[in-house]
């Protein structure tokens, strides 16, 4: 285990030491202590590292990371794991806005709550919150899985494309475009295996599915109400 | 038609409204037909104050001129010194906007990137990511962060020469790209993760960002996974450049690209296009006096564009106070679009060579903004890089042509009291005297 004090000796060096590490190192596990808060922490990564970041970070914790794991012990700011490409990040406590912004693959595991725009535009990521998410969350999601073990805020899944929605408690209120779905066996077996993968112990069986409806594909007058 | 009616009373003569113009109803007509708005590709048609408003007074007795073929006017300019340990070096001021694979063909995108690194400068992606075709074919390639994030990726991040944080773009300040069914390909809805076929509308406010406090935070984290080499532009629509500018500064950005409303777009409504915005000639001198109050004029470079055409509007962008300038709808015009060559096709489509903005149909004759693959074979890439180059080196030449004969040894070195105005507005907007006086509306301490 590799220990980084990230108040003494700064982000750039850490970043760098990070983007250093080639994909055979024998330097796998890595924790960061005094992470106080600070931004772009653990960005850009391309090898598979286990981050361990010991406290809470500011925005964008994660951000574009491929093939590592990062785990935060306390909550994060915005942005978290924004744009990830493949590889996992976990947040122990709660994520802030946008958590898993555009991300185009890989795994977020929210183990708290999530704040809105969780999702926005998601491209492919799999995102397992294990408690509640905010309003907004899923805007134009494109494609992967939101799973929500609590309940959903309002205007879920507006405007989105073809990423699944899977909600466990309530949903406030669904936004344009969005309905629930049909649970085919298939999705039953998403949730099992993600769900598994994000430690939770919720049950497949209690969760209901949201995606588009697929009425805003291609403009139509009739709809414009809607827009 | 008759000229007195049955009474032999003479008739008026018929009177075409002012307001209600055969264009108008035109679109009206289009409007009641349709119930959708109008969209189409390309800037502002309107007529609005610009480059052609100004002139350059040339030396005299007071300012004695360069040799035109044998003193040296260098061209050369560097963009992203500040914080980039890589910053881009140019050898003409002229670079090409970023326009996106899925609005423009792969060929056209491949022409751009032969044209722009023949003539040493830069090309820019666009609202649909990197290709391999452009970024293979450019010699410095920026690449734009877009709100979409369509094709966004670290590792395509990181083969950038610098990225361009896309904030607005002056044919549509405030508003999302737009890419219709008609041209989401295969190609370029797997590169979108979209499914095909749909009207794809983008967003128009980044998704994990609003404001200046988080701006800076997001170009850290874009510095953090480049390894702080590369430069980071921040281009904005010509909306409110003062403080667009000092906010874009103070957030961190290497560069500044300010876009005006003649500045093209692939497809928005154009009541957007024609209504939002300020002229390029308006929103240069604001840029400009952000700058300067920060002292950060020439550190921080700004890049204008929308609308320009030819070395004239360079020069005159440059003697402003611009470092650099950027063309989009002009390098298309390069490569063969709107042709009169294809006229007979441009009628077919309802409209004539010169005219032709419906780019979102992707039934370009000129086979550029399409992804129809047989359109597409009229263009060849090699042949539209070359007429690129050319067209690039022209400009280049009549900028240093116009540079010369100020006295300047530098494109740079022009200033705003190189230029006089023809009319009141253009005075007024790029703040040079009206020609024949030593005055411009609002110059302080005249009253005005």
């Amino acid at each position: 285990m590799q220990t980084f004090d990230l108040e003494a000796l700064g982000l750039r060096k850490l970043n760098s030491t990070l983007h250093e590490q080639v994909e055979d190192t024998n330097q796998t596990a890595w924790e960061v202590i005094n992470p106080k808060g600070s931004h772009a922490i653990a960005v850009g990564l391309d090898t598979p590292i286990e981050v361990t970041i010991k406290g809470s970070t500011g925005y964008y914790c994660g951000g574009m990371n491929q093939k590592a794991t990062i785990k935060v012990t306390g909550s994060a700011g915005p942005g978290t794991a924004e744009n990830m490409m493949s590889g996992k990040v976990i947040i122990e406590g709660d994520a802030s806005q946008y958590a898993g912004a555009t991300g185009h693959g890989g795994l977020l595991v929210i183990k708290g709550n999530a704040s809105s725009r969780c999702g926005i535009s998601m491209k492919g990521i799999n995102i397992v919150v294990h408690g509640n998410i905010g309003h907004m969350s899923a805007f134009m999601a494109q494609s992967g899985n939101l799973i929500v073990c609590g309940d959903a805020g309002d205007a879920l899944g507006d405007s989105c494309y073809e990423a699944r929605l899977f909600v466990r408690g309530s949903v406030k209120s669904l936004g344009a475009d969005c309905e629930e779905k049909e649970m085919r066996p298939e999705h039953i077996q998403i949730l099992k295996e993600l769900l598994a993968e994000a430690e939770s112990d919720a049950k497949p069986e209690e969760f209901k599915r949201y995606g588009s409806a697929r009425n805003l594909y291609n403009f139509d007058v009739d709809n414009a109400a809607a827009y | 038609m008759s000229s007195h009616d049955e009474n032999g009373i003479p008739h008026t003569t018929p009177r075409q409204s002012a307001t209600f113009t055969s264009d108008v109803n035109s679109d009206i007509r289009r409007a009641a037909a349709t119930g959708i708005y109008d969209i189409r590709g390309g800037g502002a048609k309107r007529k609005v104050p610009n480059f052609d408003d100004l002139l350059f007074m040339g030396a005299s007795i007071s300012r004695y001129p360069l040799e035109g073929y044998r003193e040296k006017c260098e061209t050369s300019v560097t963009i992203g010194g500040l914080h980039a340990s890589n910053p881009i070096e140019l050898d003409i001021p002229i670079t090409i906007a970023g326009m996106s694979f899925g609005a423009l063909s792969g060929p056209a995108k491949e022409a751009l990137g032969r044209g722009a690194s023949a003539a040493g400068t830069s090309t820019t992606t666009g609202d649909g990511g990197m290709t391999p075709e452009e970024r293979g074919h450019s010699s410095k390639l920026v690449y734009q962060y877009l709100p979409s994030r369509y094709g966004m990726n670290p590792d395509d991040l990181r083969k950038a020469d610098a990225i361009e944080i896309v904030v607005g773009q002056g044919a549509k300040p405030g508003g999302g790209g737009m890419l219709l069914g008609q041209k989401i390909s295969d190609r370029v809805a797997e590169m979108r993760n979209l499914p095909k076929g749909i009207d794809q509308r983008s967003a128009c406010r980044h998704p994990d960002w609003t404001g200046p406090d988080d701006l800076e935070i997001k170009i850290l984290e874009l510095r953090e996974i480049t390894g702080w080499r590369v430069p980071i532009y921040v281009k904005v629509a010509g909306a409110r450049p003062y403080y667009d500018v000092t906010l874009a500064v103070k957030a961190g950005a290497d560069a500044v690209v300010l876009d005006g409303m003649q500045g093209g777009t692939a497809a928005t409504q154009d009541v957007f296009i024609e209504h939002v915005g300020q002229p390029t000639l308006a929103i240069i001198r604001p840029a400009v006096q952000a700058l300067q109050d920060l002292g950060m004029h020439r550190k921080v470079q700004l890049i204008l564009s929308g609308g320009i055409r030819s070395g004239a509007d360079v020069a005159k962008a440059m003697a402003l106070g611009a470092d650099a300038v950027a063309i989009g709808s002009a390098a298309l015009i390069a490569l063969g679009d709107n042709d009169p060559k294809w006229e007979s096709e441009y009628n077919k489509l309802g409209t004539t060579a010169g005219a032709y903005d419906d780019w979102h149909e992707g039934k370009d004759p000129a086979g550029i903004t399409t992804q129809d693959p047989e359109l597409m074979k009229r263009f060849d890439p090699i042949e539209g890089g070359r007429r690129l180059r050319n067209y690039l080196k022209v400009m280049t030449l009549e900028a240093q042509t116009i540079a010369r004969a100020c006295g300047k040894n530098h494109m740079h070195n022009l200033e705003p009291e190189d230029l006089v105005a023809l009319t009141m507005e253009a005075a007024a907007m790029a703040r040079v005297p009206l020609s024949g006086t030593d005055w411009w509306p609002g110059k302080p301490g005249t009253g005005y």
